[in-house]
């Protein structure tokens, strides 16, 4: 016979729940609303959508005031960790959705707008997000990852091109692959330790002194594979360009940021404690794929003729480039992977609504893809204003000074002098010097060079309406004046990482 | 407003540059020369209000940017950057009064205007981030102007040019990183101020890393032989106004840096990199003028020799005493004057004829007299004839250098003859001789808008030749506390011996950290 369970609802702490539960609300609202009155504009769901993230993000702020007053809270059954690391990770995952919802206000109309599920299923994606990185349970770790691929892979079809539809097959295969891994993983560890926590793990762990090292390997294997799939580190990062080629713009940039840094908080999570009780395997391991992904993917770069593949490629750097955080491991180096993709949220972000505002419905005959590089040729002549914000971005995306991501680029180099990687912030150093070419060469196409007959510079921002006007502006302000906001932020950063023991 | 005369030097171009968008195009050059002047005026001022007998920094700033992360913008001015700032001023205003037709002329104005800001920038920063900035900054505005109006192959030249010198400053970074880190290990607190970098002595084996990391950075941007093979390439592609700002201020950036980072924070590994490093400048002051020698284009002559005496002032600068050192700011400031000036000239003749190629001249003297004259002064300037400005600073960084070391400096001295032997043989081909070419009986001689660039230059070119004290005087008081600071910061005895100790007391960190804090 058991004995009824008797929970207080007060030490159930539901409140940590409020900022994940928001957007499912306003994601099961838009479905409602949709039932009761069908075939309103998509202004309707772009408004509700952003009225509760605005709500998010102000539960989040609360979350914050909480945070910095009692340190790490802990809430329902222990399941939800609501610690530093949670709460600026969903600051970004929030931010950047606020950043992408008014861009589906596009002047022409695309097929995956009309449909309120889009919005719908969008929220869930950012309630999955939430729920996996405010928590170190490896169980809703995975529900969270699922909840939030399952609707994303919907997102990238809705696009409704032929090239979206292999996009999205390709990206639910490997995440399919990356989702067994991890349960795999998860699994071994389980059997280990008998907690799927990963705190408990991380005490069980050091209480036997590793003993069983070669079944940690194994299950840090198998994450490892994983979260290397979510943060497209090479090897695991095929499915990226194609995939990136094959959504729209926009939901490509937003791609290359949230579902990213969810993946680095339970990289964080992770591979933090095994690096610091000295596995040594995990750490020449992870120096090889943080070498390789940056160095690999630059030069993939390199050679594409199509900015947004390009794009992607460099996307696929920067994570390489961030991941070094991880595998340094210092509280200077988490702040500095935080810092570093709150500005490349920013600017690429930025770069990617920038080839969204030129997307062009119908190929003229003399481009083979959509956003090839001979579209932007002579662009300073024909859409001068439009050039330059470009040219901004990309140079920020290279790291010149005084642009956001240098600072970041800055941060997180002067960590890796800190953290003993001297060799490792010289690989950084140069890397970013290659990844200088490819960004130059857009630069070069857009100033240099002159103009295909018969543009007349209105294809660039043909998509254009007041919103995303409004959001290109407010990443280029971002970028450019991003000095001013590097004190505040890193203090702000460095606050929350440290009381949150990372 | 004298107390801010650094911000406003820096700022003031860009502001005007931002307005310069809504000037219309009919009005952009006025609005450009009103804006150069107004800028060389305020730097004319600075020069009136430095008191040339301190030794220190003046007008410093200081206000704090990334405090947590030691990141601040300091500002400050020394008898060995005032001179710089004024060239570089100077330069944009001229270069601007006499640019020639180009297409896109508002573009071109408005991107000088900018490169104008990073140029005051790199020199007035006592902050080695906001050095770093301004330094990476001025890449793009150069970027443009080689990519947008140069010759056929501009974009290889200013992708190479921008490539070479990013990827040289991203190792520099790193090592000002490494600097940063040492100095918050030394005193807890992280600072990428320079003056605090100059009290912080450090162990010579770190010394000698982080001289290789800064010299890579500023090795690219002099050029040093052998990372030399982006300038010809940029020179050659480059329009006029181009290459006279990038060989009259941008190259100076590298050398300038070599005496504000590297002598004084690293004084050992500068005498352990002394003699290597002097080798380098040997090579490259006797083998670029031996590729200028077999140049059959007047640009290129013109280009090699400048990388050519800028291995007479690493020579100098790397003598690490007074004499030497003063003497490379000095040949820097010369060279600035001579080498832009030999540039505008090529960019005179470049417009009547469109060709470069000497073959295609000779006899120029008979119908260009003006244009011979002014020419064969800045050939004899350029040659360091006695008495025009090239001279003080050869003598000086020479004489400096015998004192290390007499073989290397014989056969510098040797090199600087071969020197007069190509530019006396380009000067011969072009101007003597008969007209042999029919096109060239008729071309017009220098105009008004040629001269009012030409004139200026002919004039500081012999006046500084005669009597430098104005400007020498002011750069040697504060290279002797840069050489003093360096003699008591060193720690093996060869550097002891190497750098003379002048017994002045460390006056510059002294009055400058007094005013810094």
């Amino acid at each position: 016979m058991l004995e009824p369970v008797n929970v207080s609802l007060e030490s159930l702490n539901l409140m940590t729940l409020a900022p994940m539960l928001l957007p499912i609300i306003g994601a099961l609202l838009i479905l409602v609303i949709d039932i009761i009155k069908g075939g309103l504009d998509k202004t309707v769901y772009v408004a509700i959508a952003l009225l509760f993230l605005i709500m998010d993000f102000g539960t989040l702020l609360n979350s914050a005031g909480i945070f910095l007053q009692d340190g790490t809270v802990m809430g329902v059954f222990d399941v939800m960790l609501i610690d530093g690391l949670a709460i600026l990770s969903q600051f970004i995952i929030v931010g950047a959705s606020m950043l992408f919802i008014p861009l589906s206000l596009t002047h022409k109309r695309f097929h995956e707008f009309s449909y309120p599920e889009f919005f719908a299923l969008f929220l869930f994606m950012i309630g999955g997000f939430q729920f996996m990185v405010a928590t170190d349970n490896l169980i809703l770790v995975f529900v969270g990852l699922e909840t939030a691929s399952l609707a994303l892979y919907t997102l990238i079809a809705m696009h409704n091109r032929d090239k979206s539809f292999e996009a999205a097959v390709k990206y639910f295969t490997m995440g399919a692959l990356a989702a067994g891994f991890f349960s795999f993983g998860s699994m071994v560890f389980y059997a280990l330790t008998g907690s799927i926590e990963i705190n408990q793990i991380a005490t069980v762990l050091a209480a036997n002194g590793y003993v069983d090292i070669g079944f940690v390997l194994i299950g840090t294997t198998f994450l490892l594979a994983s979260l290397g799939f979510k943060l497209s580190l090479v090897p695991f990062h095929t499915w990226a360009p194609d995939v990136y080629e094959g959504s729209s713009a926009a939901m490509a940039g937003y791609m290359s940021i949230v579902p990213k840094i969810a993946a680095f908080i339970v990289a964080m999570r992770l591979f933090e404690f095994l690096i610091h009780s000295g596995v040594i395997w995990l750490e020449i391991v992870l120096y090889i794929f943080v070498v390789v992904t940056m160095t690999a993917a630059n030069i993939w770069a390199l050679v594409q003729t199509d900015v947004k593949r390009m794009l992607a490629y460099s996307s696929v750097s920067h994570a390489g480039f961030v991941m070094a955080a991880i595998l340094i491991g210092t509280t200077q180096s988490n702040s500095a992977l935080f810092l570093y993709w709150i500005l490349f949220s920013f600017t690429n972000l930025g770069s990617f609504s920038m080839l969204w505002i030129s997307r062009q419905k119908h190929l003229p005959d003399h481009q083979l893809s959509d956003h090839s590089y001979d579209k932007f040729a002579g662009m300073i002549k024909t859409a001068p204003v439009a050039a330059t914000i470009m040219g901004l971005f990309m140079l920020s995306l290279a790291g010149l000074p005084p642009f956001a991501l240098f600072w970041g680029k800055l941060y997180m180099i002067s960590s890796a002098v800190t953290g003993g990687y001297t060799v490792l912030a010289l690989i950084m150093a140069l890397n970013s010097a290659v990844a200088g070419y490819y960004y130059l060469k857009l630069i070069v196409y857009m100033f240099m060079k002159e103009p295909v007959v018969g543009n007349d510079g209105h294809m660039y921002v043909s998509n254009a309406t007041l919103g995303l006007k409004t959001i290109i502006g407010f990443a280029a302000v971002g970028t450019i004046f991003a000095i001013v906001a590097i004190d505040p932020l890193l203090e702000f950063i460095t606050a929350f990482v440290y009381n949150s023991g990372y | 407003m004298v107390d801010h005369i650094l911000s406003i030097l820096i700022f003031f171009p860009a502001l005007a540059a931002v307005f310069g968008f809504m000037v219309q195009k009919e009005g952009i050059r006025a609005y450009g020369v009103a804006v150069a002047t107004i800028e060389f005026a305020l730097s004319l001022w600075l020069w009136f209000a430095f008191d040339g007998n301190v030794s220190g920094m003046q007008f410093m700033e200081h206000l704090p940017l990334v405090p947590s992360f030691g990141i601040n913008y300091i500002l400050g001015v020394d008898g060995i950057s005032l001179f710089i700032i004024i060239l570089a001023a100077f330069f944009t205003m001229i270069g601007i009064a006499s640019l020639t037709d180009t297409p896109n002329v508002k573009n071109m104005i408005i991107t000088l205007l900018f490169l104008q800001m990073t140029m005051v920038g790199v020199f007035v920063a006592l902050d080695a981030i906001v050095f770093y900035v301004f330094w990476e900054l001025s890449l793009v505005p150069m970027l443009y102007i080689i990519g947008a109006w140069g010759g056929p192959l501009r974009i290889y030249a200013s992708v190479k040019f921008f490539l070479y010198t990013f990827a040289g400053s991203l190792v520099m970074l790193v090592g000002m990183l490494f600097m940063a880190y040492f100095y918050y290990q030394a005193t807890g607190q992280w600072s990428f101020a320079i003056l605090d970098w100059y009290r912080l002595i450090l162990p010579e084996s770190f010394q000698l890393w982080l001289f290789i990391a800064f010299f890579f950075g500023f090795a690219i941007k002099v050029p040093m032989f052998p990372f030399h093979t982006w300038l010809p390439y940029a020179h050659g592609q480059a329009p006029t106004i181009g290459s006279v700002i990038l060989a009259a201020i941008l190259l100076k950036m590298g050398t300038y840096a070599f005496i504000r980072f590297s002598l004084p924070l690293f004084p050992d590994a500068s005498v352990y990199f002394m003699f290597p490093i002097a080798i380098l400048a040997i090579i490259m002051i006797i083998y670029t003028a031996m590729v200028a020698y077999a140049q059959k284009d007047i640009k290129q002559v013109v280009a090699y020799s400048s990388v050519s005496h800028m291995g007479v002032i690493i020579l100098g600068t790397f003598a690490l005493n007074v004499e030497g050192i003063s003497g490379s700011i000095f040949l820097m400031i010369a060279h600035g004057v001579v080498s832009g000036a030999l540039f505008l000239l090529v960019g005179v003749i470049y417009d009547r004829r469109h060709t470069k190629m000497m073959d295609q001249f000779g006899g120029l003297a008979h119908v260009m007299p003006r244009y011979a004259t002014i020419f064969g002064l800045m050939m004899m300037a350029s040659v360091g004839m006695p008495l025009t400005i090239n001279f003080v600073g050869e003598f000086l960084s020479l004489l400096g250098f015998y004192q290390q070391s007499h073989t290397l400096t014989l056969l510098a001295g040797i090199a600087i003859i071969v020197g007069a032997i190509y530019m006396l043989a380009a000067y011969k081909k072009m101007f003597f001789g008969e007209v042999t070419i029919e096109e060239n009986r008729n071309l017009p001689d220098v105009n008004k808008r040629e001269l009012v660039a030409l004139i200026p230059l002919a004039i500081i070119t012999v006046w500084l030749g005669v009597y430098p004290k104005p400007v020498l005087e002011p750069i040697s008081n504060s290279v002797e506390s840069i050489v003093q600071l360096m003699h008591d910061k060193s720690i093996t005895q060869e550097a002891k011996d190497r750098i003379p100790n002048l017994v002045k007391g460390i006056e510059i960190t002294k009055t400058s950290a007094g005013e810094a804090h």
